[in-house]
């Protein structure tokens, strides 16, 4: 088991340090220009020589998210809450819900804009409208899933509504929801760097936006590179946290034993 | 063809819808009561006109064609349904099922898979009260143990760490069973328990609730298909007709207790079992046939 799994990893890093090098020997080889596709040991040049400008807009970009990302949580949890509850409530707000997440959060930021000016106020909420959704679909899901018969066995010892769903269904909910919040925070992610591209002085979108514009290509690339750095980094969190917390739902089969 | 003619004197008297019980007092008590689920041209009658009166301490066994409203009857006891005609009493009150606590167990065992068998089954303390509010006191003393006795009177000793997916459909039965009864319920509620258990785990678990039984004398109301089942647990037998349901035999079982599952094959059972199945088979033949 525990042979196989590192036997699994060093092949992931080893296709990662491989897609680095085949692109740095590409651009050697083929004599690119860096101002198409820097090499990537450019970009690491770029990236340690440029990190004090960097550093205050990944702290800005972080910020941004991790605010947009805690309310589109706690929104999406009590939404969530709510409609899953209730199937009258479920059938009800499920259409208009379907139609707010159908919108190319790209819209949105404009009229953010208009209505709170540009900078950080647009970005956590474009952050928070895109990464909501995910959450209140899977703490809905996870509370209407609750076996009819536990609810019965529960009902019949006289428990009220909040019994069941405090010793019930929020527990059950919990695989789904920490499922959800993986996919959340790359979202709050996402949104918070759009808004920074379109509308923002500050930030790693805005970076990436003025260096492009002065064709610093490299220093796009290094944002680039920082971005999925802390894409990767928030993801693996709230992974590690998930496996902690819900532990349970991801049963193996060698746990079992007579 | 010759019928055999059951003993009346092993194999039942039947019970006058209203001559109650043993004499003690009725602990359920369904008064002319009918189910219909939804209104207008969908209404579905569930069950019609149903009076029975169940004793303190008495061990139902409802059996008939599946969907005859047996569960009904179960989940109107439970407060889960409300009559849509007629009153349901337990205990001398009309139903108020919440100060009753009661224990119920279904076909499936639903255990909670983030818990260990010894959590699931001291779920119900955590409702009900006077144990909900000195549970985080003796959660790991008093209830504990109490959570293992059952287990141990169910041979589940030595599981109670383990998490429900680590034991078989049998064992989680036993366990939900323990559930059922850790409040020491006066009344108990069960809907097919052993529905989906190979024949050997279900007679195995007919001895372990049979022994329950007599050690905590609950009110119990079995719904079963199964009527050797039945007649092994049941200190009475109810047959209820296809839907909507209507009570069709009323039988008290009087074998000797303990009994045993070789006792399933003797004459006077068997005789049993077969009056019932003709109950049963009759009702349905006189229903295809359109014969009322």
């Amino acid at each position: 088991m525990r042979a196989t799994d590192f036997r699994q990893k060093a092949w992931s890093a080893a296709l990662i340090v491989l897609f680095f090098v085949g692109w740095e020997f590409f651009c050697l080889v083929t004599g690119m220009s860096d101002l198409v596709l820097p090499r990537p040991s450019q970009i690491i040049a770029t990236l340690v020589t440029r990190f004090p400008v960097l550093w205050p807009h990944i702290i800005q970009t972080l910020a941004t998210t991790m605010a947009g990302f805690v309310l589109g949580v706690a929104l999406g949890v009590v939404l969530g809450a709510v409609i899953g509850v209730s199937r009258t409530a479920y059938d009800t707000a499920y259409p208009l819900l379907v139609g707010f997440s159908s919108i190319p959060k790209v819209a949105l930021v404009p009229i953010f804009v208009l209505w709170f000016g540009s900078g950080t106020v647009p970005a956590v909420l474009t952050s928070l409208s895109i990464c909501f959704f995910p959450i209140v679909v899977n703490i809905a899901t996870g509370l209407a899933t609750t076996e009819p018969e536990m609810e019965d066995v529960l009902k019949a010892l006289g428990a009220s509504k909040f019994d069941i769903l405090w010793n019930v269904g929020l527990p059950r909910t919990m695989p789904f929801f920490f499922a959800s919040l993986k996919v959340a925070i790359s979202y709050a992610f996402v949104g918070a760097v759009l808004s920074e591209t379109v509308a923002s002085n500050r930030g790693i979108g805005n970076v990436m936006m003025t260096a492009s514009s002065n064709f610093n290509v490299p220093l796009v690339f290094a944002g680039l590179f920082v971005l999925a750095g802390l894409g990767v980094a928030l993801y693996a969190a709230f992974a590690i946290i998930e496996k902690r917390v819900t532990g349970w739902a991801t049963r193996k089969n060698d746990l079992i034993t007579t | 063809m010759m019928r055999m003619q059951p003993n009346p004197a092993f194999s039942g008297n039947p019970v006058s819808a209203h001559s109650g019980s043993t004499g003690a007092a009725i602990a359920i008590e369904l008064s002319d009561v009918s189910v219909t689920f939804g209104r207008g041209e969908r209404a579905v009658p569930a069950l019609s006109r149903t009076t029975l009166r169940i004793g303190d301490g008495e061990f139902i066994a409802l059996v008939g064609p599946s969907g005859c409203g047996k569960s009904t009857i179960l989940r109107l006891v439970a407060g889960l349904v409300q009559p849509t005609t007629g009153v349901v009493i337990l205990g001398g009150r009309e139903v108020a099922a919440k100060a009753l606590r009661i224990g119920m167990a279904f076909q499936n065992p639903t255990m909670l898979p983030w818990l260990t068998i010894e959590q699931n089954i001291m779920l119900p303390l955590k409702i009900v009260e006077p144990y909900r509010s000195q549970f985080r006191k003796l959660r790991r003393t008093t209830f504990r143990d109490k959570a293992n006795a059952l287990l141990e009177q169910v041979g589940l000793k030595g599981f109670a760490r383990r998490f429900p997916w680590q034991l078989s459909g049998g064992m989680l039965q036993r366990a939900n069973l323990c559930r059922a009864l850790i409040h020491e319920p006066r009344m108990l509620l069960l809907d097919e328990p052993f529905g989906a258990l190979d024949q050997f785990t279900r007679e195995e678990l007919w001895s372990i609730l049979q022994e329950l039984w007599i050690l905590h004398q609950p009110t119990v109301v079995l719904v079963t298909h199964d009527l050797r089942e039945a007649g092994f647990l049941g200190s009475r037998i109810c047959v209820l007709s296809a839907r909507p349901g209507r009570l069709l035999d009323d039988r008290r079982v009087t074998f000797a207790r303990p009994r045993t599952v070789a006792m399933t094959f003797e004459p006077d059972f068997v005789a049993l079992n077969q009056r019932l199945r003709e109950f049963i088979v009759g009702e349905r033949t006189t229903a295809a046939e359109g014969v009322i």
